[in-house]
């Protein structure tokens, strides 16, 4: 993997004269201290960091903490008070304004918050906007503009304009209008904040969808917890123009680098960031078909199981059986196939929590984590249940 | 001791008045260029007027109300429009309206320009916000004056103090609209690396429009009332039989004149609102 976009120590100051108080900065001021002195407001403070190729990173935060602030010096609508800023190894922000044009209009694209449309062209025009700005010939046009609209499946809806759309069709408007272009970096300034929650969580998984096939370099700035955790690759919280940490979202909830980022997570709902392979148990007892009744009562007994998937030589489900059910068996003689039960559930390792707990619920046994027909574990109910708090 | 002393009199007026008398002297021939390519625009335009017949006139303004208001007021309209031929006023009339239109046209090719280098220059903006002040408050007869010295009597220092007087509102708006467009917008439109003159004519001036249209009326309804002024350095038109009627204090001929200024007023009024509230609803859609 190569790093798409390095930032290296970048800050942006607010005011008339930003340069002049930037070795401020460097005395460990606080944001409140640094306006007193010099009367001048920090955006961004000192920020470094990579992006590879293809990877979703989600910048995290609360409002003010300097979050739109940075992404907006990525394609320069803020400039950089002082640092680098490397897309593929050039630093963006020498570029005249010339290259800058050209950088804009070929490498990168943003979705807005309150999406940024343009009222007066209906929603062809406006996924069209980039390539007029880039004069592809019309034809060309016509086709990326209809490929983009049926990406975001807005197809029907071309001739319409933006205030005749729900605030989620907008957005969808926003983003197929910077897909048109064919970015390599999609910039993305908390493009669902304003959506209510059931178009949130649609896009969400739109998003990942579109991701899967696109594999875009996106940065994407929320102040949401929950969707930074669902969404990113990597997450990086932000305070007072700062980053408190930078991990995946699974580290950053097992090893929160200090008390703020503690009481950041606090609330943040684990069963839509934990998938079952997180916490499932490697099944430690093997009971396969053929073994007798006698081999799997030990086994169980040993293991201090109440009950074991039953497995054959390539590792698939056949059933579950219980010790109760097989102890009965060793006196009457019934075979396996007999007391198996098949009323159980299997789940890929790769769902989130939130997803089975109902199966949980209504479940006798633990789960059966199956991966390509194979058990690969087993999720008892405590398990999920202990993780969620 | 509680007068101004007189000692300390100062007239920077006798200062204008040689810049002026320089201004005569030397550019003579920068004036007459103005003079003659005004005089030009303004008979053709006039000769036009005149020649379309009084019953055509009518039903346009019939069909243009119909189209972009209501049938009612498009009779309403007309009978204004006749009442003033049957005034014998519909000379005077389309003499006035030709000042209208020639001095609005130059207006807003001028005015517009103006308040888009306005929008993107703050300093240009602070330096003739006091200007179009002045311009504004400034009585319009004052700017007569030199006129009469640039161009003598008549119809080209009319219509130049016209436009004078009516530039500040398109100035204005149009400032106003450029930077009233939302943040977000010239941001996402900037985020796509559009060359200047891109960015404005496809979305500031777009999502301006329907301000820059209620600059145009304003403009519109300034030129007309700076008409009645202008008929002072001989201007013809409704002006002129205003002021010859307030001369002989005929009250007849007075109330005539002026109530067909009234009906133009409110024509050219109500038509161009309508028309820019219709460009408005294609263009200024979803403004949040």
């Amino acid at each position: 993997m190569t790093s798409k976009l390095k930032m290296k120590n970048v800050s942006k100051i607010f005011g008339s004269h930003p340069t002049k108080n930037l070795h401020q900065l460097e005395t460990g001021l606080s944001k409140e201290e640094f306006f007193k002195k010099t009367g001048h407001t920090v955006g961004v403070r000192n920020v470094s960091f990579e992006v590879e190729e293809g990877e979703l990173f989600v910048i995290m935060g609360l409002s003010g903490s300097g979050k739109s602030t940075l992404i907006r010096c990525i394609n320069l609508l803020n400039e950089p008070t002082a640092g680098s800023i490397l897309v593929d190894g050039e630093d963006i922000t020498k570029y005249n304004s010339r290259e800058l044009q050209e950088f804009r209009q070929n490498k990168i694209a943003m979705v807005f918050q309150n999406f940024g449309l343009f009222s007066h062209r209906t929603v062809s025009e406006n996924v069209g906007y980039g390539l007029e700005i880039r004069k592809v010939p019309s034809k060309e046009q016509e086709e990326i503009i209809q490929r983009s609209i049926e990406a975001v499946g807005l197809k029907g809806w071309e001739d319409k304009y933006p205030d005749e759309l729900s605030g989620g069709m907008q957005q969808r408007v926003g983003l197929a209008r910077a897909l048109a272009n064919d970015p390599d970096i999609l910039l993305m300034d908390e493009p669902f904040s304003a959506l209510d929650p059931l178009n949130r969580r649609e896009m969400q998984l739109e998003l990942l969808e579109l991701q899967r096939k696109l594999k875009k370099t996106i940065i994407f700035i929320t102040h949401d917890v929950n969707e930074a955790f669902k969404l990113g690759n990597r997450v990086a919280v932000m305070k007072d123009g700062q980053f408190e940490q930078i991990s995946t979202p699974l580290d950053i909830l097992k090893n929160p680098a200090n008390t703020y980022i503690q009481a950041f997570i606090k609330d943040i709902d684990r069963s839509k960031i934990i998938q079952a392979g997180h916490i499932m148990m490697e099944p430690n007892a093997n009971v396969y078909v053929e073994d007798s009744m006698r081999i799997i009562i030990d086994k169980l007994q040993i293991n201090g199981l109440a009950t074991s998937y039953v497995i054959n030589q390539e590792k698939e489900v056949q059933g579950i059986i219980s010790l109760d059910d097989a102890l009965v068996a060793l006196e009457t003689g019934k075979e396996m196939k007999h007391i198996m039960k098949d009323d159980y559930d299997s789940v890929a390792p790769n769902v989130y929590i939130q997803d089975l707990l109902e199966q949980t619920i209504n479940s006798r046994y633990p789960l059966a984590i199956v991966l390509n027909d194979k058990l690969v574990g087993v999720l008892p109910r405590e398990k999920i249940l202990a993780s969620l708090v | 001791m509680f007068e101004f002393p007189e000692k300390l009199n100062f007239h920077i007026g006798n200062y204008i008045d040689m810049l002026v008398n320089w201004l005569t002297v030397h550019w003579a021939g920068f004036f007459d260029v103005i003079k003659s390519g005004l005089l030009w625009v303004f008979v053709n335009l006039n000769d036009f007027l005149i020649w379309v017949p009084w019953w055509y006139f009518i039903l346009v303004v019939f069909l243009l109300a119909c189209q972009y208001k209501s049938v009612g007021s498009g009779i309403i309209y007309s009978a204004f429009l006749f009442l003033i031929g049957m005034f014998g006023l519909w000379e005077a009339t389309m003499y006035t309206l030709t000042i209208v239109i020639a001095s609005v046209v130059i207006t807003i090719i001028i005015g517009i320009p103006l308040g888009i280098i306005m929008a993107s220059s703050n300093r240009f903006e602070t330096f003739s916000k006091p200007l179009l002040d002045a311009m504004q408050t400034m009585p319009s007869f004052v700017y007569l004056i030199p006129g009469i010295f640039f161009f003598g009597l008549g119809l080209v220092p009319g219509v130049l103090s016209t436009i004078i007087y009516a530039l500040p509102p398109i100035m204005r708006l149009t400032n106003l609209a450029i930077r009233g467009v939302p943040k977000e917008v010239v941001e996402a439109a900037l985020s796509f690396g559009p060359s200047k003159w891109q960015l404005l004519r496809k979305v500031q001036i777009p999502q301006a429009l329907p301000t820059i249209m209620t600059g145009v009326n304003q403009t519109t309804m300034m030129a007309l009332a700076m008409v009645v002024v202008a008929s002072m350095v001989g201007v013809e038109g409704l002006g002129l039989e205003v002021l010859s009627a307030l001369n002989r204090i005929d009250v007849a001929k007075g109330f005539e004149a002026g109530i067909s200024i009234v009906f133009i007023a409110i024509i050219i009024d109500r038509l161009t609102l309508a028309i820019s509230e219709s460009t408005q609803s294609r263009t200024g859609k979803g403004h949040k």
